[in-house]
């Protein structure tokens, strides 16, 4: 079913067939093929003025402080059209019609008159002028609609846009208690019918409502009329989704790793992956922790992967290296500093802790903490961000068990740490004994790392892990 | 009509004068008050914007009690870079919030206590609720100062502001709600409200300074909760109701569907910050390197809480072009927040030469751009 709607009454083409338009009936003589909805004197693509009306107090004028809508959208009734402000206090207005808006009186922070015209609505002419609400109205607007009534010839219960919900949710209007002027039912009595029906959510403002399908032709939805079947016949209409694609510029965070992915990409990267035996350090952190809250510091467990990882890089400092632009030189950084990827509300982020080789892991899980707070708290400062050479990324503790981490430029290797599972293992006796395994996998910019300089330090770094008493003859 | 049923199961709270009834009456014309548990502002807000969305106060006003924890609340159209001090507020862990009704800005804490009136919009009268305060106070301290403004503040000893009034009108329900400073902190208050954010041209609403005081000061008798008590006990008997206080959990999505998503809205930072209306800043800043200070002019325009356009003037050679060349690009389109322009920078900063002074420099720039935010 094709619905046209056509401005100027005077020359149609009159289209036959398989179409029904609905036009209204005044301004021109129907065939008997058509059937329509209504008889209105409203002759079709009618403007009418929206008034501002009145916001009590004795108020007249009004600021315009935003605008809901544009000219040429199309508005339904009750939908904010703009936010105007009087003196404190902030109103909203909505619309009185189902249209298209046409043109809109005021520009933003101009003063808007109440009594005179807001915006220009065209009303749909098959739809009708809808009916006054509660709001308070200067007399010659509501004589209109008084007259208008009468014209009509029936009592209005509701108006169309509220008719057509209620029939698309197969609601008997005589069910559904008005709460409106003269009981009239208004569209938020068809949302709270609905929401004690269903348990729904009701939604919190008139944009956000079930957007009607296309008008179609006059045959009535099918109502289960046969009451013995169980299942009822569904309803045939044109399916339809009413969501829309939306584009937003993406945010400072989004926009920093493009450019330092972008930048990544030229790393030529290789992988290496491992499994490490945590057995043994589970159950040492278990002991450190209570000693480090009463301290007033939370120990997990990346700051003994930062440390055994410092432990390795003064073994292998190439890996704690960085390449220029030109490749023709490679500085090997004194400092460790280990960057922690975060994942905050706005983004990724990777501050690091500075000179680890220097620090204990207590004074790494105290900086840890330090920099969890500010990053939740998008207070992260400069010297936090800049500066590191080397990274670990705890995304076990997301989830995932291998990862393929992305070099952060200027450095020239990453980790990336799996979560810790309890798996069974063989121990030397050739017994079966439970094991806490976490895998890890490493990614090295292969200009400068080999594979076998990557694995030994990875050997170095798990045997840390898995025997951290060791750890204890390297540190300094 | 749909509250009565849901609040069934709400705890009630006597005023101090009655005893309570076991369960809810089904119907008690006139009014309804009630209370929040929640010193969450977001929360507390999102129990209004539910009342006004979905509440029928054809037959039933509400009075609504609640108080925060410390939260500087702007108004619907104000600019939170002209009214208060952000970074000031990020330190100290103060909130912002906006409110949907109009006026300027106030701050929060658990000393200052919150009094909205909901009515339809044709009963909608700030005079009246504010004239059942005054009432209220004179009730509990006869010799109390105090007296309703026409710009709508209560002013104690014809000089002191004890109370600010915002109002939102929708399109059958509005409401009208104030503070009342009963024992806040007016040492944060003043500190936070004031903006250190130069250079701004904005149209955003204004706020209008005026000298506080606590009524805690004038009497220290008058505690938030007698202060509450005396003003529920005068709005039930302008009712002709009993003065009842129920209270109402703002987490509790069975009494109030919906309220969590509201709550989360009013949260986001395109609510708090993108709803500021168009404004520029142009301003100067003097950055102090190896013992001398540097002139930076930088022009930014906001729209929607993001920089549409910028510019960065720096002394010549400063730092390489190119390098402000991609950070005024980038810039461009990014929200005005310092955590999102630091990691904006220091992402920049990865695909430039090591070279210690550039970072220094840079970092000193990136640093004093963000105290524009």
């Amino acid at each position: 079913v094709c619905i046209h709607r056509v401005r100027s009454c005077s020359s149609i083409q009159f289209i036959k067939s398989k179409y029904v338009c609905v036009f209204d009936k005044s301004a021109l003589k129907f065939s008997h093929h058509q059937r329509l909805f209504r008889t209105s004197a409203v002759s079709c693509g009618q403007i009418v003025q929206f008034k501002l009306s009145d916001i009590g107090e004795g108020i007249t004028e009004v600021t315009v402080k935003e605008w809901y809508i544009k000219e040429g959208d199309s508005v339904s009734q009750f939908d904010s059209i703009c936010e105007v402000q009087s003196d404190k206090a902030s109103v909203t207005i909505t619309s009185r019609y189902d249209g298209i808006i046409r043109k809109l009186h005021y520009n933003l922070d101009e003063i808007a008159f109440v009594g005179k015209p807001l915006v220009d609505i065209e009303i749909d002419a098959a739809k009708g002028v809808a009916p006054a609400e509660d709001v308070v109205e200067t007399p010659p607007m509501s004589h209109e609609e008084h007259t208008h009534q009468e014209i009509k010839g029936h009592k209005t219960l509701a108006t169309p846009a509220v008719r057509r919900l209620a029939m698309e949710n197969n609601i008997k209007l005589s069910e559904v208690v008005g709460t409106g002027k003269d009981n009239r039912i208004l569209k938020e009595d068809i949302l709270n019918y609905l929401a004690k029906q269903t348990g729904a959510i009701l939604p919190p403002s008139p944009k956000a409502e079930i957007i009607p399908p296309l008008p179609k032709s006059e045959t009535v939805p099918a109502a289960p009329k046969d009451k013995a079947r169980k299942i009822p016949v569904p309803v045939s209409r044109p399916i339809v989704f009413s969501g829309k694609d939306k584009t937003e510029p993406i945010t400072g965070f989004h926009k920093a790793m493009v450019k330092t992915m972008s930048a990544a990409l030229k790393i030529p990267h290789f992988g290496y992956c491992e499994e490490v035996d945590l057995t043994q350090l589970v159950q040492l952190r278990e002991e450190l922790k209570p000693l480090a809250q009463l301290r007033g510091v939370k120990l997990s467990f990346m700051p003994f992967f930062i440390k055994a990882a410092s432990l390795g890089l003064l073994q292998y400092p190439i890996l704690n290296a960085s390449l220029d632009e030109s490749c023709q030189n490679v500085t090997y950084k004194a400092s460790h500093n280990i960057g922690v990827a975060m994942d905050t509300e706005q983004g990724l982020i990777v501050p690091n802790v500075k000179n680890v080789q220097v620090c204990s892991v207590f004074e790494i899980a105290s900086e840890l903490n330090r920099l969890q707070s500010l990053g939740f708290a998008g207070q992260l400062g400069t010297s936090d961000l800049t500066g590191g050479t080397f990274t670990l990324s705890n995304i076990g503790t997301v989830g995932g068990t291998y990862a393929k981490p992305v070099i952060l430029p200027p450095e020239v290797a990453i980790g990336a740490l799996g979560k810790i599972q309890v798996l069974p293992r063989f121990n030397d006796k050739g017994e079966v004994f439970k094991a806490q395994i976490m895998n890890v996998s490493w990614s090295a910019d292969h200009r400068l790392i080999d594979g076998a300089t990557m694995a030994r330090f990875s050997n170095l770094w798990k045997s840390y892990l898995e025997n951290p008493a060791s750890m204890l003859l390297d540190l300094k | 009509m749909v509250l009565q049923s849901l609040l069934k199961n709400c705890l009630q709270l006597p005023c101090i004068l009655r005893t309570p009834k076991a369960g809810f009456r089904s119907t008690t014309p006139g009014g309804l008050i009630i209370q929040s548990v929640s010193n969450d502002v977001y929360q507390n807000l999102a129990i209004e914007d539910w009342i006004h969305d979905h509440m029928d106060l054809e037959n039933q006003q509400v009075l609504f009690l609640w108080r925060n924890s410390p939260a500087v609340v702007i108004g619907r159209h104000q600019n939170p870079w002209q009214e208060c001090n952000l970074r000031l507020m990020r330190q100290k862990n103060i909130k912002l919030a906006r409110r949907r009704s109009g006026g300027g800005t106030v701050y929060h804490d658990l000393g200052n206590i919150n009094l909205t009136f909901f009515t339809t919009r044709r009963k909608y009268e700030r005079l009246a609720n504010l004239k059942l305060v005054v009432k209220a106070l004179k009730a509990l301290r006869p010799q109390l100062e105090v007296h309703v403004t026409d710009r709508y503040d209560i002013l104690l000893d014809r000089q002191y502001k004890i109370s600010g009034t915002a109002a939102k009108l929708g399109r059958a329900t509005a409401y009208h709600h104030c503070t009342l400073l009963c024992n806040s902190n007016k040492f944060v208050l003043s500190s936070v409200l004031k903006s250190p954010y130069k250079g701004i041209k904005s149209n955003a609403t204004p706020s209008v300074s005026a000298s506080v005081k606590n009524l805690f000061e004038e009497d220290p008798s008058l505690t938030c909760e007698t202060l509450l008590d005396a003003i529920a006990e005068e709005y039930a008997t302008q009712h002709q109701m009993d003065p009842r206080i129920t209270l109402i959990n703002p987490a509790d999505e069975t009494v109030l569907p919906g309220i969590n998503t509201k709550a989360k809205e009013l949260q986001t930072w395109e609510w708090l910050y993108g709803k500021t209306p168009k404004f520029s800043v142009s301003t100067c800043l003097n950055m102090v390197y190896k013992g001398s200070v540097l002139d930076v002019k930088v022009n930014m325009d906001v729209k929607h809480g993001r920089i549409e356009a910028c510019s960065i003037d720096l002394p010549e050679q400063w730092l390489p072009p190119a390098l402000c060349g991609e950070l005024v690009k980038s810039l461009t389109g990014s929200r005005l927040c310092p955590n999102e322009t630091t990691t904006l920078a220091m992402a920049l900063l990865r695909v430039c030469p090591q070279d210690e002074e550039l970072h220094s420099r840079w970092n000193l720039l990136c640093e004093n751009i963000t105290t524009l935010m």
